[in-house]
């Protein structure tokens, strides 16, 4: 049983204690080798948990436990490098471990002290290698705010989050009265990360105006978007920043109670979570009377259950009140009347995050990130055609440019950039000529996408946008919940329309009725999921109108995504006569005759599965 | 209505106790119960309305609601039988036969013992090793219809060894 922390002063004294211990052990001043390894979502499937394994039991053999420790850590964020080993005090970055290095890195280099070349990360253009992480391009232009302590501390021990600036934002907070809480949050300008960007001391103020005998914090972890990944590695990562977070903005409220809402998809998130809460209340740190200050607050988890609507946070309540998780109609607002009727405050886990950074620094420090209107940092999750795939923090106003070929490293396979995806199924797509726009709430709307949660999805010549609409389409129409019918039927009727045009039988009049079923849908749907569902459609027709007209008039996909509109060719010249294709062909659609005749494919026969293509040693076959 | 076995009861029982505490406890109990039970069948919600006091249109409501929650137990191996085009006319119906003879059941369906259900899926993108099937994730190539019973029998063998 932990000892409980009784009031300021002894917080501040372990605070003082754990942040020795934490620096001593990075910079080796207590004569020790520190492991860190990543045990983010990612690397874990890496086998980073075997790799830890494996560590400990060679320290174990090799009698080195007094000397060397392994530790896991939340997400390094360069999720297409992992999984990570880290090593205290040279700080040196060990990529793409597998669990067959850990003898190497035992031997080589916790005993003979030698940095081993061969798994440090070489720089695609220099071609040198890269010791140090802050060294590596992709880190180079990131700023740690929401991820602070990810990577660094054990998201499972408490106090390595004390010793690396935890409570020091309570222990502000609760000498200042609420409203100077409030105050310093509408100073920073910080604004909500889930995708609205509503101004987080507004809501903050309009809850604490009510009045009422209880009222409720909710941290929205309902992370849905296809391809966003930030706040699930947060709260892997460093599961008390959130709960700080929560606690302030308890303190600033008048809330007793916090509700977490994870997806029950993020087993890893809710076991940390869960712990940190654990140790949290064994030494008093929640619960009554907190610190000695009167304050009290306890916070509790509630799973989600797999409907993507219940990130929208009226639905989210009706969900932790056990119902069916559809939207309720606004007014009254949470703030006002949200779970089980009292004032609710609903923050994503990422706003939460910067919470305590904001009250640390001050809010004047905040607000000189970022642009006029965004302040602060944003988490990107970059996926889809980009060398870099990972988690990205970076200040607001950086431009796409730079987030994708700096940070992401541009295309792989010298293939042209043709858009990004922002905001997830509610957002749009950013094209070449937005490249060097600063990316912020605020320039995002007035190109037709959005912040959303963060999900940035980079796609090459080889998409096909009418196909990338219809894969939203296709999300959004499974995740409708049917309560409203502009949203229910609506975006069934323009995935049909959709389906019917990537299957080359669309004609013009379905772009025209595509677009008017868009726009009822946004104009009359109930919440925010339907209101945002047409826009994947209105983005892609605005930018690649060209690209729907052909679909429509010429019956072609240029990427060659739509197989209704594909054909298989063989070229003459480049075949070998060797026979491959058509043994591996399932329908037996190609014929020739081997090392006589070329082979050649019949197109009534082909079901254009691609089989021949990818068999094919010398490139012969292409699509047309 | 087929009646809950006893044990059966006292584990749902059981689980509402576990959180009588919690204020509007229905989601927790569901996924406890889906997590615990494997699946939420009528017979249970009844109950789950007499423990809680809330109509059982209500709570089939929130089962059917959310994906994560099932009316009815899958197998602990789900074997998906693709019918996607290349497959199909490399004769994946067939190996879909085989399977349904074999194990005595309809495609959607689980064996009476629990151990398999049987799917068929849309394509799963793996034409150039057509006919192909999937259990619990696992992908075998050019399944013929010979093959069947023996790829049946490695999961009985893996069952008995408890794995």
């Amino acid at each position: 049983m932990a000892d409980i922390i009784k009031n300021i002063e002894q917080l501040q004294e372990k605070i003082k204690n754990c942040t020795q211990c934490l620096n001593d052990k990075i910079n080796g001043k207590d004569g020790k080798r520190h492991i860190v390894v990543c045990g983010g979502t990612g690397c874990l499937s890496s086998d980073s948990k075997e790799i830890v394994e494996t560590l400990k039991r060679l320290i174990d053999e090799y009698r080195l436990n007094d000397q060397v420790t392994v530790n896991m850590v939340g997400c390094f964020g360069f999720c297409s490098q992992g999984p990570f080993v880290k090593i205290y005090p040279e700080d040196r970055l060990y990529h793409a471990v597998k669990v067959s290095d850990c003898e190497k890195i035992i031997k080589e280099d916790i005993i003979a002290g030698n940095c081993i070349e061969q798994l440090l990360y070489e720089d695609p253009t220099t071609k040198k290698k890269v010791e140090k992480q802050d060294d590596i391009n992709f880190y180079k232009k990131q700023m740690r705010i929401a991820l602070h302590g990810c990577s660094l501390i054990n998201p499972e021990v408490l106090d390595e989050a004390i010793g690396y600036d935890a409570f020091k934002a309570l222990i502000k907070v609760l000498s200042m009265d609420q409203q100077e809480v409030i105050n310093e949050i509408l100073a920073s300008g910080l604004r909500g990360r889930g995708g609205g960007g509503f101004p987080t001391g507004r809501k903050w103020q309009f809850a604490y105006d009510q009045k009422s005998d209880e009222k409720y914090v909710i941290c929205n972890g309902d992370e849905g978007d296809p391809g966003a990944f930030m706040d699930r590695s947060i709260l892997e990562g460093n599961p008390v920043s959130v709960i700080e977070g929560m606690m302030i903005a308890g303190y600033a409220i008048g809330a007793k109670n916090g509700y977490f809402y994870v997806r029950a998809e993020y087993p890893i998130a809710v076991k940390r979570l869960q712990i940190a809460i654990d140790e949290m209340r064994a030494c008093g740190l929640l619960g009554k009377n907190i610190l000695g200050s009167g304050f009290d607050f306890d916070c509790h988890i509630r799973l989600g259950a797999g409907a993507f609507v219940c990130g929208e946070e009226t639905a989210l309540l009706n969900s932790i009140e056990g119902k069916r998780g559809m939207p309720r109609p606004r007014p009254p607002f949470p703030a006002v009347k949200g779970l089980w009727g009292k004032p609710s405050i609903i923050n994503n886990v990422e706003t939460l995050a910067d919470v305590p950074y904001i009250i640390r620094v001050g809010a004047k420090e905040f607000a000189k990130i970022g642009t006029e209107k965004s302040k602060g940092t944003k988490v990107f999750a970059l996926g889809g055609k980009v060398n870099n795939v990972g988690l990205v923090e970076v200040p607001m106003g950086t431009t796409l440019r730079e987030l994708i070929f700096d940070i992401g490293g541009g295309i792989p396979n010298n293939k042209k950039f043709k858009a990004i995806q922002t905001g997830g199924p509610s957002g749009g797509c950013l094209t070449e000529k937005d490249l060097d726009v600063p990316i912020d709430y605020d320039s995002l709307i007035a190109r037709g996408s959005m912040m959303g949660s963060g999900g940035a999805i980079v796609m090459d010549e080889d998409n096909c946008m009418v196909d990338v609409a219809k894969f939203y389409l296709e999300f959004i129409c499974d995740e409708s919940c049917g309560k409203c019918s502009p949203c229910r039927i609506g975006t069934k009727r323009m995935l049909e329309v959709l389906n019917k045009i990537t299957k080359g039988k669309g004609s013009l009049q379905d772009l025209d009725d595509l677009y008017e079923l868009a726009t009822t849908t946004k104009n009359n749907s109930l919440c925010g999921l339907g209101q945002t569902a047409a826009n994947p459609v209105f983005s892609t027709m605005s930018n690649f109108k060209e690209e729907y007209i052909e679909h429509v008039t010429d019956k072609v996909c240029r990427a060659h995504v739509c197989k209704a509109m594909t054909k298989f060719e063989i070229d003459k010249d480049k075949c070998k006569k060797c026979s491959l294709c058509a043994r591996n062909c399932p329908v037996g659609a190609i014929f020739g005759e081997v090392g006589k005749v070329p082979y050649e494919i019949n197109q009534d026969k082909c079901i254009k599965c691609g089989a021949c293509m990818s068999s094919c040693r010398f490139n012969a076959i292409y699509k047309r | 209505m087929a009646k809950l076995q006893g044990h059966a009861e006292a584990l749902i029982r059981d689980i509402v106790k576990r959180y009588q505490d919690e204020p509007t406890p229905l989601m927790m109990i569901l996924e406890a119960i889906q997590n615990e039970y494997g699946y939420i069948p009528l017979e249970v919600q009844e109950l789950l309305s007499e423990l809680l006091n809330i109509p059982v249109s209500e709570i089939y409501g929130v089962v059917t609601f959310y994906s994560f929650f099932s009316l009815t137990p899958k197998g602990k191996y789900v074997i998906g039988v693709c019918l996607g085009t290349a497959c199909y006319v490399k004769g994946s119906q067939r190996v879909m036969d085989k399977f349904s003879e074999l194990l005595n059941i309809k495609p959607g369906q689980t064996t009476k013992d629990g151990l398999f259900t049987l799917d068929a899926l849309r394509c799963i993108g793996a034409c150039g090793i057509a006919p192909a099937i999937s259990i619990n994730g696992k992908v075998y190539p050019k399944v013929e219809e010979n093959k069947v019973a023996s790829i049946i029998q490695e999961y009985r063998d893996l069952d008995a060894r408890g794995e």
